[in-house]
C-alpha cells in the first residue's frame, strides 16, 4: 500500500465477521515481532483463527468484529500487518484503546458500532464513510457510527500519523 | 468536586488547574520507553519522517528486554539499531545487555518518580501507576511523535476505585488479587479506564505487590492501573515531599470491593485471562513447564515466595522449572540470598534477566499439546508458542508448588 496514499475517506468491501476479544496474540503471534517489513507481518495475519487469511482477502475488504478489538499488547505489528494484508477498515462494537490509537496513527480506519456485527452479514459487500459516519449496507441500509474528534479525522485523512507528522515538521523546518 | 490522581496528573502535564474525564488534552511527557521489539519500528518511522533527534535526550530510555541476549541474527540487528540510535543521540539511558532488564522493572528501579507522566511502547507499561505516576502503553509511530515533540493527546479516562480490604493471608499474594478482579470485570471491565486501586488492603502491601497488580491493568482493558503515593512509595522511588493524590470528593466512574482476608489462590484458565477460578476449582491439571518470572511476577518478593516453596524439595519429574529474575538488580540478590541455588539445586533453570517465554519469543516456546503454568500476564491462544499448547496464570507461590508437585496446586499446604 502507498504510504502517501492519503484522503482515505471512504472504504469499500466485503465483510469477514470476528467474535469478540480478538487479541493481539491472535491477530499477529509474537514470534513475529521480530520482523519490521510490514509485507512480510501481513503474511501472518490472523493466520491462529483464520488460515491463509491474508491470501484470501481482497484489498478494501472489512472486518467486523464484536466487543474489545485489538486487547492486548501494544504491538503496532498487529494493525500493520492488517493494514498491509489488504484490510481496509475494522468495524468494532469496541476497541481496546491502544489498538485504536495505533490503528488510526498508521492509517488503517477503525470504526466503532454498536450493532454493525449483528446486523451485517459474512462476505456482504458493505461501505464506510469516515467524515459522514455511517455504514450503507449491501440493501442500502444505514448504520450509523461513532464519529471521530476533528484532529483524529485530521490524522486519518493525512494517511496517518507519521504523514501528519511530516507535515508539520516540514512546515516548522520552513518558518 | 475533587479530582482523582490521574485527573491531577494529566491536569498537571497539559497546564491546567482542573481536567474532567471525557475531556481531551495535551499532555507533557516526563518519561518515554522503549524495548527492543517496538522500538526499531519507531525509529524506522522516525526515519521516514525525516527527523530523529530526541525532545530531550534525559527523558527518553531505551531497554534491550524482550530477547537478550540476542538469539538470533534477526534480534541482533534490532539490537544493534537501538545501540546506534543511542549512540548518535547521546543518550545515557541506554540499557546494553548486562545492564538489562524487563523493561518495567528498570523503570521503577531508577526512573519513574510520583506525578510523572509516563508512556512506555509496551501495553504493561501500566505497571507503573503502582508508583503514583500515570503511565500507559502507546505504539510505535505513536512513540516516534512523542520523541520528536515531547507532547501526546490523552482522552481524560474515567476512573474505577478498587477498594481492597483487610489483609491477605497466608499463601495468597497479589496476583491472586488481580486475576480476582479481572475474572469478576472482564477482559474489557476497565476498557478505557483507570484504574485506582485504595483501601488498607493496598496499603499494606509492598511496592513490589503493587506493581504487579498495576501490571495487569490492561487485561481488563484500563488505561493505567495507579496506586496513590504513600511512605512506602516515597522511600521505593527516593523522593520527599507531598505527591499528588486522589481528593477525598473526587468522582468515580464506578466502586468495586474486596475483602482480602476471604481470597484463595486464583487461576487463570486458557485462553482468556478473565477465564478465572479459584485453585480449589480447578481440577487435575499436569504441567509440562513451569514459568517464574515477567513484569508481572519476576521481583524480588516474587522470588522470595517461590523460594520458600521449593526450598529442600524438587521439581516432580515430568515437569521443567524456568526462573527469570525481572532484572539485573533483582538477580544479584537473589543469588546473595541463596535463592538462585535453591531454584537450581531443586532441579529448575535460572535464565538471565528479560521477558523470556512469556510472549512466545525464546527460553521455553511450547510445543503442541503443552502446558504451561506460568506467573505472567497473559494466557491468549499461542501467547508462549503452538496455538495447540495452553498456559494457566497463578502467582509464584502456586507456580512453584506446581513445580513441585507436577500438576496445579494450592500452594498454602506448604506454607503454613
Amino acid at each position: 500500500m502507498d504510504a502517501s496514499s492519503n484522503r482515505i475517506m471512504e472504504v469499500k468491501g466485503r465483510a469477514w465477521l470476528f467474535g469478540d476479544d480478538i487479541d493481539t496474540d491472535v491477530i499477529l503471534p509474537g514470534k513475529y515481532l521480530v520482523l519490521t517489513d510490514p509485507n512480510e507481518l501481513a503474511k501472518h495475519a490472523l493466520e491462529g483463527l483464520v488460515s491463509g487469511f491474508s491470501s484470501k482477502i481482497s484489498k478494501g475488504d472489512i472486518i467486523v468484529a464484536g466487543k474489545n478489538f485489538g486487547c492486548g499488547s501494544s504491538r503496532e505489528h498487529a494493525p500493520l500487518a492488517l493494514k498491509y494484508a489488504g484490510v481496509g477498515a475494522v468495524v468494532a462494537k469496541s476497541f481496546s484503546r491502544i489498538f485504536f490509537r495505533n490503528a488510526v496513527n498508521i492509517g488503517l480506519p477503525v470504526v466503532i458500532s454498536k450493532e454493525a456485527r449483528d446486523l451485517i452479514k459474512e462476505g456482504e459487500k458493505i461501505s464506510i464513510d469516515l467524515e459522514g459516519g455511517f455504514i450503507t449496507k449491501e440493501d442500502g441500509g444505514r448504520l450509523v457510527v461513532d464519529k471521530y474528534p476533528e484532529f483524529l479525522l485530521e490524522i486519518l485523512k493525512d494517511g496517518g500519523l507519521l504523514q501528519n507528522l511530516k507535515r508539520r515538521f516540514d512546515k516548522e523546518a520552513k518558518t | 468536586m475533587g479530582m482523582t490522581i490521574s485527573e491531577k496528573i494529566l491536569a498537571k502535564a497539559s497546564g491546567k488547574q482542573k481536567v474532567e474525564a471525557g475531556e481531551y488534552i495535551v499532555g507533557k511527557i516526563d518519561l518515554a520507553m522503549i524495548h527492543d521489539l517496538t522500538g526499531p519500528l519507531t525509529l524506522n518511522v522516525m526515519k521516514e519522517v525525516g527527523y530523529d533527534k530526541p525532545w530531550d535526550p534525559e527523558k527518553v530510555v531505551i531497554i534491550l528486554d524482550h530477547q537478550v541476549p540476542a538469539n538470533s541474527t534477526v534480534t541482533a540487528e534490532l539490537h544493534k539499531q537501538l545501540r546506534s540510535y543511542a549512540r548518535k543521540h547521546g543518550l545515557k539511558n541506554f540499557h546494553e545487555v548486562g545492564r538489562q532488564g524487563v523493561c518495567h522493572q528498570i523503570l521503577a528501579e531508577s526512573y519513574v518518580k510520583p506525578g510523572m507522566l509516563v508512556v512506555g511502547a509496551d501495553s504493561h507499561t501500566c505497571s507503573l501507576g503502582a508508583l503514583g505516576a500515570f503511565a500507559t502503553g502507546i505504539g510505535s509511530t505513536e512513540m516516534a511523535s512523542v520523541i520528536l515533540t515531547g507532547e501526546m493527546w490523552f482522552r481524560v479516562p474515567e476512573t474505577i476505585k478498587f477498594e481492597l480490604k483487610n489483609r491477605l493471608s497466608k499463601g495468597v499474594s497479589a496476583k491472586d488479587i488481580i486475576l480476582k478482579i479481572i475474572g469478576d470485570m472482564g477482559v474489557d471491565g476497565a476498557l478505557y479506564r483507570a484504574a485506582e486501586f485504595v483501601g488498607d488492603g493496598i496499603e499494606s502491601l509492598s511496592v513490589d505487590s503493587r506493581l504487579t497488580i498495576c501490571n495487569m491493568a490492561i487485561e481488563m482493558g484500563g488505561k493505567t492501573g495507579i496506586v496513590n503515593p504513600d511512605k512506602k512509595t516515597l522511600e521505593y522511588t527516593g523522593t520527599k515531599g507531598a505527591p499528588l493524590r486522589s481528593d477525598p470528593d473526587a468522582e468515580y466512574a464506578s466502586h468495586y470491593e474486596m475483602d482480602l482476608s476471604k481470597l484463595e489462590p486464583q487461576v487463570a484458565m486458557p485462553h482468556s485471562v478473565d477465564n478465572v477460578k479459584p485453585v480449589s476449582e480447578v481440577g487435575e491439571v499436569e504441567a509440562d513447564q513451569v514459568f517464574i518470572g515477567s513484569c508481572t511476577n519476576g521481583r524480588l518478593e516474587d522470588l522470595e515466595a517461590a523460594a520458600s516453596v521449593i526450598r529442600g524439595r524438587k521439581v516432580k519429574d515430568g515437569t521443567r522449572l524456568i526462573v527469570i529474575p525481572a532484572s539485573q538488580r533483582i538477580y544479584l540478590e537473589a543469588e546473595r540470598r541463596g535463592y538462585i541455588r535453591e531454584f537450581i539445586e531443586a532441579g529448575g533453570v535460572v535464565c538471565n534477566p528479560n521477558c523470556g517465554p512469556c510472549l512466545g519469543g525464546h527460553m521455553g516456546i511450547l510445543a503442541d499439546g503443552e502446558t504451561c503454568v506460568s506467573t505472567s500476564n497473559r494466557n491468549f491462544l499461542g501467547r508462549m508458542g503452538s496455538t495447540a499448547s495452553k498456559v494457566y496464570l497463578v502467582s509464584p507461590e502456586t507456580a512453584a508448588a506446581t513445580a513441585v508437585e507436577g500438576k496445579i496446586t494450592d500452594p498454602r499446604k506448604y506454607l503454613r
